[in-house]
C-alpha cells in the first residue's frame, strides 16, 4: 500500500507540492514510483526555467517506461535536487523526502485545484 | 542454435601486427596524402580499431552466429512481426553482380534493368493493395508510415488547408504510429476500441472536425481482428475531409481476399520484410514502400521513376512532390527480394498465403485457449493475443506472485521457439501477441502447442522453473537495470577504471 | 494445389479447420464484409519456377551496363574482402529480428556492440547508436536532435557545401517537423565562417552541420568552429563518409556533439543504392537525446557478461509521441558489414585504403588537367572525390563516356560545366589511363 502524507497538495497525474512560505517542493508520489518501478534517470529542468501549470516539465525514466513531469502549479524553478543525477534510485527509497524540483510560486490560489491526501488516498484506489 | 556461451569479442582477439586483408600495390605514384595533406586535417589519435587475421575473423564470427535464433533456427511466432520463411532465391537474386555492381548515379539507360525491378514491384503492390502507385523509396515500416503522414499533410497544404494538424490513432495503436505523426509535426488525438478490441466508432464521430489531418489504423488490428466497420469509418473521415492511412503490418492475412483501397484507405505503407518475405536481418534493412490511390501520385517523394513515351524508364525529380525522404531509390537489394518473392508467388498462390496465415492463427488459438486467457474470442486473423496464463495455471493477475506473460516467454526459450510479442498491445497486462505465419508446418504448431501447454503445468507444478528461466540458453536473464545505470555503449567503456 | 513455401497438405488442412470449427478456408473471413471481398484473383503474373525467374533476372540483367566507376557523390566503389559477403549471408544472423530476447539474440546484439565500438572510435565520439537507415536521414535526425536537445531553440543552419541530396532530406523532414533551416554561404567550396558567425549572432541556432569531405570533396578546416558554436549553445553536427575517418581528423578531435553520415563506404556495395547504413555517434551527455536503438553491455544472472538494447525509454514504443524518433530498428545486418569490414581492415588497411584512393584521384586530376579541356573550380584539399570545370558540353561527354563502359563522375551540382570525379583504391592505372584516353578522344559537343 502506497504511503500518502498530510498536508500536501496532489495532482491527478500524480505529482505531490509541499508549499514553504513562497516555495513550492515538487516531486512524485509514493504511488507514482511503485508503478514505475526502479527509477534510472531523472529529466530535470534548469534553476530559473519557468514551469506552468499542467505542462511537462522533465520526466522520470525506468528501465521499460518513462513518465512526464507535469506541473501542478506554476513558478520558476529556484533550485532542482542534483542528488537525484546520481542516485534517481533515492525516488524509490523515499518519494516525499526526494523532492525533484523547488518553485517560487506564481499563484497559490492554483493550490486550491488541487486534491488534498484524502481525496488523493481516494484517486489512487479508483 | 549452439547454447555454448561464446563471450568474445573482436577487441579481445586482436594482436599488434596481424591484419586481414589484401590490396595490390598502387601503381599511381606521385602524390602522398601523408606529406601533402596539411597535418590541421589529419587525426591526430588512433580509431582503435581491432587488429585480427581473417581466419580469427571467420570463425569469431561463426561462433557469434552461434548464439543466435532466426526463422531458418526454429518457429518465430514474433507477433505483428509476421517472421515467415526468407526464400534463399530472393538472396541470390540480390547478389546478382548485374544489380550489385551498379552505382546509384549513373544514368538511368545504362540501369533499365534496376528499374524494371522497381517499375515492376510497384505495379504488383499496387495490384495486391488496390492503390494507384507506389513510391519504394522508404527504408523501413516507420519510415514508409513518416512518408505516407507526409503525403496527407502535403495534400492538405495543396489544397490550402492548414488547419488540418490532427490525427486520429486508435488507443491499441503501435508506438511508431504516435511517433510518426509527431515527427511529421502532428497532434495526436486518440480513438478508443470498444470491449472486442475494434475501433469505437461513437467515440470517434465527435473528434472529427475540420482540424483533422486523417486517420491511422491497421486492418486486422494489432489484436488480430478485422475491424469490421470500417466502411462507416472510411466514410466519416472523408466526409470530414481527412484521408484515411493504413498500416501495413499486418496485411498478410489480406493477401488474395480483401485489398486496403477496396476497404477506402487513400494512403499506405507496405513492410516488405513482413508479408513479401525479406529477411528482417536482426532488425534491417527493411523496406516500407507507400502506397496511395489515384490523385495522390504526385505527391510522392523525390527521386520518382517514370515510363516515358518510348517505353523506357526515367528518374524524376517533380516539383510537386513531398519532398526527398532517401539518398537514392530506397534498399534496392531488398527490393529485389520482395519482387523475386511476387514471381514465385504469383496469381495462382497469392490467397493461398492470405488464407494459410489465418488458420495456422486461429489453430493455435483453439488449441491453447484453455490453458491461457483469451480475451477476445471469435475469428482471429493472422495472429492474436492472449493475457498471460489462466488462473487456474498461475495467471492470476490479482495475485502477486503470478506468473507473468515473460516467464512464460523465457520458458519458451528452453524449449527452442522464439517467444512471442510480450506486453503488446497495451490493452492488456501480460499480453502475448503471437503470430505464426503460413510457412509453418501443422507439425511444428503441433509442437509448440504441446510446449505451450507444458510450461502452463509447469507453472502450475513448479513456478520456480518460469520465473528463472531460460537455463538452457546461452546465457540467462539479463539485468536490465544495471545495462542502464552502469552504461557500457563501446568496448572502450570496459578498459575504464 | 501445392506451393513449395507452404507445408500445408489438404488433410493438414481438413484436420485444422475441424479445431478450429471452420467448415473451409474461406471461412475463416466471415465476418468481412462480403463487399470488400476481391471476387477475382488479384492480377498478378502467373507463378513463376526458380529457373524460370533466373531467366528472367538473365534479362534484366542484360539491360543493365555496369561502368567502371569514377563517381563517388555519396557512394562509393571500394574493396570489399569476400569474408565479409559469406559471412554476413549466414541465415542465423540473416533470418532473425531485433533482438527482443537478449538470450537468444547474442549474436546480433554482439555484433552491434562492436559495431558501435568501431564506429565510436573512428569519430572520436564517446558513443554510437545501431545504426540509421543512411546518411540523409541519419542528418536529418541530427537535425531533429539539436532542436529536442536545446528545448527552446527552432533554428539549425546547414552548410550549403552538404551534398543537394543530404540537404533535400534535411528539409523535406525539417518542413514537416516544424524546424527553420537556414543554408550557410559557401566561399570557395568550404563554409563561409565569417556568414556562420553572423548567423549564430541571434543566439536562437539549435545546431549547425557541416560536411567533411564536403560536396565537392573538399576538406574543410574546421579549426575554432566548435567553439563558435558552443558560445552560442548551439550543437556543432560533422556529417561525413565513414572511411576518409580513417585518416581525416575526426569529429570528435574537431570538437563536434553529434558525428552522422553514411558508412557505405566501410565494405557496402553499391547495389544501386541500397541498404546503406547511416551513423549517428554523440556524447555521452546527450544520449537520452539520441535516436535509433542502442546496445548495451551488463551481466546476466549467472554474472557474466552480455549485452541488451538498451536506454529504451527514448523509444517510440515507450515514448510514444513524445520520443526521440520514430526509428524503431537499426539497419541490423548492415552493421555486421561494417564490423566484419573494420575487423579485417585494421586501422593499418584502412589507411592503406585512403592512401591508395588519394593517389588514384590525384593521378586521375592532374591527368584530366593535363589533357586541357578541364579547369579547376577550388583551390583545396582533396581526399578521393574532387570537382573540375570541363570547358565542353559536360552533359554530352558524361553520356560518351557511359556509352563506352565508363562512368566519369556526376555532373556537379549548382557549377557550370562541373563535374565531381572520384577514385578508390579499387581503379587501376590503365582504368584512369582509358578514361583519361576515352575523353581525349571525345569530338561530339566539342569545346565551347
Amino acid at each position: 500500500m502506497a504511503k500518502v502524507l498530510e498536508g500536501l497538495y496532489y495532482a491527478e497525474s500524480h505529482e505531490y507540492v509541499r508549499v514553504e512560505g513562497e516555495f513550492g517542493f515538487i516531486g512524485i508520489t509514493d504511488y507514482a514510483q511503485e508503478q514505475l518501478g526502479n527509477v534510472v534517470y531523472v529529466d530535470m529542468p534548469e534553476v530559473d526555467d519557468a514551469v506552468t501549470a499542467g505542462d511537462d516539465f522533465g520526466a522520470v525514466e525506468s528501465v521499460k517506461a518513462a513518465s512526464d513531469l507535469v506541473a501542478p502549479v506554476s513558478g520558476t524553478v529556484v533550485e532542482v535536487n542534483t542528488a537525484l543525477e546520481d542516485q534517481p534510485e533515492l525516488i524509490n527509497q523515499d518519494a516525499f523526502a526526494n523532492w525533484i524540483i523547488k518553485v517560487k510560486l506564481d499563484d497559490t490560489a492554483e493550490l486550491d485545484s488541487l486534491m488534498d491526501a484524502t481525496a488523493y488516498a481516494a484517486h489512487c484506489e479508483a | 542454435m549452439n547454447r555454448t556461451y561464446y563471450s568474445k569479442l573482436i577487441f579481445e582477439l586482436s594482436r599488434p601486427g596481424r591484419t586481414g586483408y589484401s590490396l595490390p600495390p598502387c601503381t599511381m605514384t606521385g602524390h602522398d596524402l601523408n606529406t601533402e595533406l596539411p597535418d590541421a586535417l589529419k587525426r591526430q589519435t588512433s580509431p582503435r580499431l581491432p587488429e585480427v587475421d581473417e581466419p580469427t575473423v571467420a570463425r569469431h564470427y561463426t561462433n557469434m552466429s552461434g548464439n543466435n535464433f532466426g526463422v531458418d533456427n526454429g518457429f518465430y511466432p514474433l507477433g505483428s512481426c509476421t517472421m515467415k520463411y526468407n526464400p534463399k532465391l530472393n538472396d541470390e537474386m540480390a547478389a546478382l553482380a548485374a544489380f550489385g555492381r551498379l552505382h546509384p548515379s549513373q544514368p538511368a539507360e545504362t540501369a533499365q534493368g534496376a528499374l524494371e525491378v522497381y517499375d515492376g514491384l510497384q505495379r504488383m503492390l499496387a495490384e495486391v493493395a488496390g492503390m494507384s502507385a507506389f513510391t519504394l523509396n522508404p527504408y523501413a515500416g516507420a519510415h514508409g508510415e513518416l512518408t505516407g503522414l507526409m503525403v496527407i499533410r502535403s495534400y492538405h497544404r495543396k489544397r490550402g488547408d492548414t488547419r488540418r494538424t490532427k490525427i486520429i490513432v486508435p488507443d491499441s495503436a503501435h508506438g511508431t504510429n504516435p511517433a510518426s505523426a509527431a515527427v511529421c509535426g502532428l497532434q495526436i488525438v486518440e480513438v478508443k476500441s470498444k470491449p472486442d478490441g475494434t475501433v469505437d466508432v461513437d467515440d470517434l464521430r465527435p473528434l472529427l472536425g475540420d482540424d483533422i489531418a486523417g486517420m491511422m489504423m491497421t486492418n486486422p488490428n494489432t489484436l488480430g481482428i478485422f475491424e469490421r466497420e470500417i466502411p462507416e469509418i472510411a466514410r466519416l473521415v472523408h466526409e470530414c475531409g481527412g484521408l484515411m492511412y493504413y498500416d501495413g503490418a499486418n496485411l498478410n492475412p489480406m493477401l488474395g481476399v480483401c485489398r486496403p483501397g477496396d476497404m477506402g484507405f487513400d494512403v499506405m505503407h507496405i513492410n516488405l520484410h513482413k508479408t513479401f518475405s525479406t529477411p528482417h536481418g536482426g532488425g534491417g534493412p527493411g523496406a516500407g514502400p507507400v502506397g496511395v490511390r489515384a490523385g495522390l501520385e504526385e505527391l510522392l517523394p523525390n527521386p520518382q521513376v517514370v515510363r516515358q513515351a518510348d517505353g523506357t524508364l526515367a528518374l524524376r525529380e517533380s516539383d510537386g512532390a513531398l519532398g526527398q525522404i532517401s539518398s537514392h531509390l530506397g534498399n534496392f537489394a531488398v527490393l529485389i527480394r520482395a519482387y523475386t518473392y511476387l514471381l514465385t508467388v504469383g496469381r495462382q498462390h497469392l490467397r493461398q498465403v492470405g488464407q494459410l496465415s489465418v488458420l495456422n492463427a486461429n489453430y493455435i488459438k483453439e488449441s491453447l485457449k484453455a490453458y491461457y486467457e483469451l480475451p477476445i474470442g471469435g475469428l482471429c486473423k493472422h495472429e492474436f493475443v492472449f493475457d498471460g496464463l489462466r488462473p487456474e495455471y498461475g495467471g492470476a493477475h490479482s495475485e502477486a506472485d503470478h506468473i507473468r506473460t515473460l516467464d512464460v516467454a523465457k520458458r519458451l526459450l528452453d524449449y527452442g521457439f522464439h517467444a512471442p510479442t510480450v506486453y503488446f498491445p497495451l490493452l492488456f497486462h501480460e499480453a502475448m501477441m503471437i503470430e505464426p505465419t503460413e510457412s509453418e508446418s501443422k507439425e511444428t504448431l503441433d509442437a509448440f502447442i504441446d510446449v505451450m501447454k507444458q510450461i502452463a503445468e509447469e507453472a502450475k507444478e513448479q513456478p520456480d522453473t518460469l520465473r528463472t528461466a531460460p537455463h538452457a540458453t546461452p546465457v540467462r536473464r539479463l539485468d536490465d537495470v544495471k545495462a542502464v545505470k552502469e552504461p557500457r555503449f563501446t568496448y572502450f567503456d570496459y578498459e575504464q577504471p | 494445389m501445392t506451393f513449395k513455401y507452404l507445408p500445408h497438405t489438404d488433410e493438414d488442412i481438413r484436420a485444422m479447420l475441424d479445431v478450429v470449427g471452420a467448415p473451409s478456408l474461406d471461412a475463416l473471413y466471415d465476418e468481412v464484409p462480403d463487399t470488400l471481398k476481391l471476387t477475382k484473383p488479384v492480377s498478378l503474373p502467373d507463378a513463376m519456377s526458380e529457373e524460370e525467374i533466373r531467366r528472367h533476372f538473365e534479362e534484366l540483367g542484360r539491360k543493365n551496363q555496369p561502368l567502371v566507376c569514377f563517381a563517388g557523390d555519396g557512394a562509393y566503389d571500394h574493396y570489399s574482402p569476400s569474408v565479409v559477403a559469406a559471412l554476413t549471408s549466414r541465415s542465423e544472423f540473416l533470418t532473425s529480428y531485433t533482438p527482443y530476447q537478449a538470450e537468444i539474440s547474442q549474436g546480433t546484439l554482439q555484433y552491434i556492440f562492436e559495431f558501435q565500438t568501431m564506429m565510436a572510435g573512428l569519430t572520436g565520439m564517446d558513443l554510437s547508436n545501431a545504426s540509421m537507415y543512411d546518411g540523409s536521414t541519419a542528418t536529418a535526425e541530427a537535425m531533429m536532435m539539436c532542436v529536442a536537445a536545446a528545448k527552446k531553440r527552432n533554428r539549425v543552419l546547414l552548410a550549403s557545401t552538404l551534398p543537394p541530396r543530404i540537404r533535400k532530406v534535411v528539409l523535406t523532414y525539417a518542413g514537416y517537423h516544424g524546424v527553420n533551416v537556414d543554408l550557410i554561404p559557401q566561399r570557395d567550396g568550404t563554409t563561409d565562417r565569417e556568414a556562420l558567425a553572423a548567423m549564430l549572432a541571434t543566439d536562437d541556432v539549435a545546431g549547425v552541420i557541416v560536411g567533411q569531405p564536403n560536396y565537392y570533396g573538399v576538406i574543410e578546416d574546421f579549426t575554432g568552429l566548435a567553439d563558435l558554436c558552443h558560445a552560442h549553445k548551439a550543437l556543432f553536427v560533422v556529417n561525413g563518409r565513414a572511411s576518409a575517418l580513417g585518416v581525416l581528423k575526426s569529429p570528435g578531435e574537431w570538437g563536434a556533439d553529434i558525428a552522422c553520415g553514411d558508412a557505405q563506404s566501410l565494405g557496402l556495395p553499391l547495389n544501386y543504392g541500397g541498404p546503406y547504413i547511416g551513423y549517428l555517434c554523440t556524447t555521452k551527455a546527450l544520449v537520452r537525446k539520441m535516436p535509433g536503438r542502442l546496445v548495451g553491455g551488463t551481466t546476466d544472472a549467472d554474472g557474466r557478461r552480455a549485452f541488451v538494447l538498451t536506454m529504451q525509454a527514448r523509444e517510440q514504443h515507450i515514448r510514444r509521441e513524445k520520443a526521440t524518433s520514430n526509428i524503431c530498428t537499426s539497419q541490423g545486418i548492415m552493421c555486421l558489414y561494417v564490423a566484419i569490414y573494420l575487423s579485417l581492415m585494421g586501422e593499418k588497411g584502412l589507411r592503406e585504403v585512403n592512401e591508395h584512393s588519394y593517389a588514384a584521384a590525384h593521378y586521375l586530376h592532374d591527368a584530366l588537367l593535363a589533357t586541357g579541356r578541364f579547369e579547376p573550380v577550388f583551390d583545396q584539399p582533396f581526399l578521393e572525390e574532387f570537382c573540375l570545370r570541363y570547358k565542353g558540353d559536360a552533359a554530352a561527354l558524361h553520356r560518351y563516356c557511359a556509352d563506352h563502359g565508363f562512368l566519369a563522375g556526376v555532373l556537379a551540382d549548382g557549377i557550370d560545366g562541373g563535374m565531381l570525379f572520384a577514385a578508390t583504391e579499387r581503379r587501376t592505372k590503365e582504368e584512369t589511363d582509358q578514361l583519361v584516353g576515352l575523353i581525349e578522344k571525345f569530338k561530339e559537343g566539342g569545346l565551347k
